[in-house]
């Protein structure tokens, strides 16, 4: 199973400014100082060697990220900004043929589904689309998004097949080859995480989800729901300090308690997700420093791997 | 949860001991915050001394959170003082040294609370 992230941003697509990238560029032209860049090999090296803070971005879409299980049909989980750009690198690799796509949505807020009305394969005829949701309200809410005055182009303008598959939370359907379970959230209208079973490994997208740490059996089952997963995406947006403090209630999560829910499910690796918008590369990069150092501080055997993901990041399960 | 008093000068020290984790955190809100109460405008600063405390976790943070809150709408004073470099990195980590004041012993606390 192969994860491929194209939005990890939470609540807002983002970008870097003049003033970020000339920042970088600073910085590695003072990292540069004294060395022999004659040459692309060695300046491509110099380049490869530097912090990715320096030499690269966490990237700026909204949440969007393709599983590839090597089945034929394309497996995509929520439609945030990031969608755009999928559905780009889609029609390269496939040109006109139709193509499945089973988009799982984790509720329906903006941030979320945004990148629907510039994917280009829902334009294309003979592709299909299958939104499966546990909010009743899917449809309308892809609907409304495409009317007047928010967007030009109406939603009956899609030459693709757009169907809709309402789900029910802690059933295990069969689809695209995968065992798929959804749990429901603490957020604003509910959200849904998404549990993927193939060949004996295991993929949890658990994002825009509140934990409230009073709440015990609630805890338990996400524990549960967690269980033993090689990969768990989720949402750690916030400090644990302002999770439960000015930002309680936002339905959003944080470093602290993706490390203790995946300790205790015994996960092999945290992949911390919805960025906090205002946060630059270097702010997220510590936030994934601190989330380590209290990974190893409250270790008990179990060794849990944390990595942030980014725009473009590829993880192999 | 065992929580003891003592009072240095007009500072009430409230020191606490063991693990701050999903056993022990119930048992430290419940005994923690009633005495808190007096913890207003004119009463005693608290100075929580951690020397004792060898973890704590998230429900253990959230207890502090709680404090912090009770205290600061009575607008009292309290601090915490005293705790283990693992104690200390954690409070790092998870920003509670935002939340809380935290010194590195009982008698700076103290001070700085009278001041």
């Amino acid at each position: 199973m192969k994860i491929r992230f194209w939005g990890t941003r939470g609540s807002l697509p983002v970008s870097l400014t003049a003033q970020d990238v000339r920042g970088k560029l600073l910085n590695a032209l003072a990292l540069a100082g004294g060395r022999n860049l004659s040459g692309p090999g060695a300046i491509e090296a110099f380049v490869d060697s530097l912090d990715f803070t320096v030499a690269g971005t966490y990237g700026g879409h909204s949440s969007c990220v393709q599983v590839d299980n090597g089945s034929a049909e394309h497996v995509i989980l929520d439609m945030g900004s990031g969608l755009r750009p999928l559905g780009q690198h889609m029609l390269q690799l496939h040109g006109p043929q139709p193509q499945t796509y089973h988009v799982f949505q984790s509720h329906l807020h903006w941030d979320h589904i945004m990148g629907l009305p510039f994917f280009t394969p829902a334009y294309i005829a003979g592709n299909r689309i299958i939104v499966h949701s546990c909010h009743s309200q899917v449809e309308s809410a892809l609907r409304r998004q495409q009317d007047p005055p928010s967007f030009p182009v109406g939603f009956g303008h899609f030459g693709a097949a757009i169907e809709f598959d309402l789900m029910q939370p802690g059933q295990t359907c069969s689809i695209a080859g995968m065992g798929v379970t959804a749990h429901r959230q603490r957020h604003s209208g509910d959200s849904y995480g998404w549990r993927f079973d193939i060949g004996g490994k295991r993929l949890v997208y658990t994002t825009d989800s509140e934990h409230r740490i009073e709440q015990q059996d609630e805890r338990q089952g996400f524990v549960e729901f967690f269980q033993s997963a090689d990969a768990v995406i989720f949402d750690a947006m916030y400090s644990l300090a302002d999770a439960i403090s000015v930002k309680a209630d936002w339905g959003h999560s944080s470093n602290i308690m993706g490390v203790e829910l995946c300790q205790a499910a015994r996960v092999r690796t945290l992949v911390m997700f919805h960025h906090e918008p205002s946060y630059s590369d270097r702010q997220i990069h510590q936030v994934l420093e601190e989330t380590r150092r209290y990974e190893r501080l409250t270790r008990e055997g179990h060794a849990l791997e944390v990595i942030s993901a980014w725009d473009g990041l590829e993880l192999d399960l | 949860m065992q929580l003891s008093y003592r009072q240095l000068g007009p500072v009430r020290v409230i020191a606490v001991q063991g693990r701050l984790d999903h056993t022990h955190a119930p048992g430290f809100e419940s005994e923690l915050l009633p005495q808190l109460q007096a913890c207003d405008r004119t009463g005693m600063p608290v100075v929580l001394d951690f020397s004792g405390v060898e973890y704590i976790s998230s429900v253990g943070l959230r207890v502090l959170m709680l404090a912090a809150k009770q205290v600061k709408a009575q607008q009292g004073r309290i601090a915490i003082a005293a705790l283990s470099p693992i104690v200390a990195e954690i409070f790092q980590v998870s920003h509670f040294d935002m939340v809380l004041r935290v010194f590195a012993d009982i008698d700076a606390a103290s001070t700085a609370l009278l001041q």
